[in-house]
């Protein structure tokens, strides 16, 4: 395990973990929404790190987890299909839905490829006239870019072969969500750093001043996590409620306008299901109704699926902040990262995915922890 | 998955009207598409996103987040299979 001492710079590090014990005065709870951060803060044990009244809670910062299992449930069914060649991320291969897994699909006689980027499916698409590609398009606003450039290529090269299955989710809405419950503790947001690369930080504004929280854009370096909670202490202690930028070197407050231009002329917002939290209003993209001949969604007529998710699960109540993976019971035992049971559990960036991995299910005596 | 993997742009091409590069990642080089960075120059690096340039970043930042990246184990989508047509290049520096 990597701590402290592997930091890129201990002791700006050990400083910036000092000046926050300084300037607190109270408990405040936390939470980061992206999955990569999560991942860095339990890989490097930053929460034990810092004060014990500043809890870190991890919000639904990773697509693969959040991708609701109806769609999942919908995907399978489009793989199933004869003649149907199904693309996807690496990431959601192994992730299962009602029954089994893309990976166990494959392994049954569904061509099922994993690709590297979505254009790459109209390769295989122009490869393979006689047969439809699908593409499971999952993601944050990041990877909108890349799905938006994949089906307005092909829309523009008339390949009619290629449509995408669209499970985009936005983070705005999700921590709009989020403080409007009424069993939030989340005091204050470090924001997604590549999602705002992509996308600015204008948005986050209107919800900083509505609910009066700090929302720090931060990056996923350990010394980035630890500034980024820094500048949420500090505001929260000067009762300021501001956006704020962390990641500087990558994020502007008006994002990549190329990117933005292409995502609003193929996509627009719509109500979309959380894996573990449920429908969130206005909360994902759907394909507009000009890119509907690529709209898998409607071409192989799964709209008819409606998947419930399983009760025992809590990681809608993990995704808000309100439990942690070891209030769950089934944690670590019935479920594990070979045998999820929810959404939190299902990819390494899911915060009980990430506990796991890291030996936090285990009893203290037996997991490691940074002295 | 919304973190980006850094690399060094090695050569402009065109693919299709495409603004593309081949990018070095560590050990591998991979293609990627431009078009949302169409300032990057040969030599600059970059944070690709599925196949996508999104940001340029300084030298040392980009070796410091790639060994990060790879100890988090972040680094599976480079081992996607690479999907092969035939070529269109044509340069550009």
């Amino acid at each position: 395990m990597k701590y402290l001492d592997e930091y890129r710079n201990e002791r700006v590090a050990r400083n910036t973990v000092k000046e926050i014990r300084r300037i607190q005065t109270r408990p405040w709870v936390v939470m980061e929404v992206c999955g990569g951060q999560t991942h860095s803060i339990v890989k490097h044990g930053l929460d034990y790190l810092l004060p014990e009244e500043i809890e870190l809670v991890h919000g639904p910062g990773c697509p693969v987890c959040v991708t609701s299992l109806e769609l999942i449930d919908k995907a399978h069914a489009i793989a199933r299909r004869p003649g149907v060649i199904f693309c996807s991320f690496g990431d959601m291969l192994r992730v299962p839905g009602s029954g089994a897994d893309l990976s166990t699909l494959k392994s049954q006689g569904a061509d099922v490829r994993v690709v590297y980027a979505p254009i790459d499916c109209l390769k295989i698409a122009r490869a393979n006239p006689n047969k439809k590609v699908v593409f499971f398009a999952i993601g944050f606003e990041t990877t909108a870019p890349a799905n938006a450039m994949a089906v307005w290529r092909a829309r523009q090269e008339g390949i009619k072969n290629f449509s995408i299955l669209v499970s985009h989710v936005l983070v705005p809405p999700a921590i709009a969500a989020i403080l409007q419950s009424p069993q939030n503790r989340v005091q204050g947001f470090l924001g997604p750093g590549h999602v705002c690369a992509i996308m600015g930080y204008r948005e986050y504004e209107p919800i900083s001043a509505r609910y009066r929280v700090p929302i720090v854009i931060t990056g996923f370096e350990p010394l980035d996590i630890l500034e980024g909670t820094l500048m949420v202490v500090r505001q929260l202690e000067e009762e300021r409620a501001e956006v704020e930028n962390q990641y500087v070197r990558t994020v502007r407050r008006e994002g990549n306008r190329a990117a933005q231009e292409l995502v609003w002329q193929v996509f627009e917002v719509c109500d979309r299901k959380w894996r573990g939290v449920g429908s969130i209003p206005k909360s994902g993209y759907k394909l507009r109704y000009e890119f509907r001949d690529h709209d898998a969604e409607r071409l192989f007529e799964v709209a008819e699926i409606d998947t419930q998710e399983p009760s025992i699960c809590i990681s809608g109540q993990i995704l808000k902040g309100i439990k942690k993976p070891h209030d769950c019971p089934a944690f670590g035992k019935e479920c594990t990262p070979q045998r999820p049971l929810g959404a939190t559990m299902v990819s390494a960036e899911g915060a009980c995915a990430a506990y796991y991995a890291y030996g936090r299910h285990l009893k203290k005596e037996e997991a490691t922890r940074p002295a | 998955m919304c973190l980006g993997i850094p690399g060094k742009v090695l050569e402009f091409f065109d693919a299709r009207g495409l603004l593309m590069a081949k990018v070095q990642f560590g050990g591998i080089v991979r293609e990627a598409c431009l078009q949302y960075l169409p300032e990057a120059k040969v030599g600059d690096y970059v944070i690709v996103h599925v196949g996508f340039a999104i940001s340029k970043i300084d030298e040392e930042e980009a070796a410091r987040t790639y060994k990060l990246l790879e100890e988090m184990g972040q680094l599976t989508e480079l081992s996607a299979p690479v999907v092969e047509e035939k070529p269109t290049a044509r340069g550009k520096s």
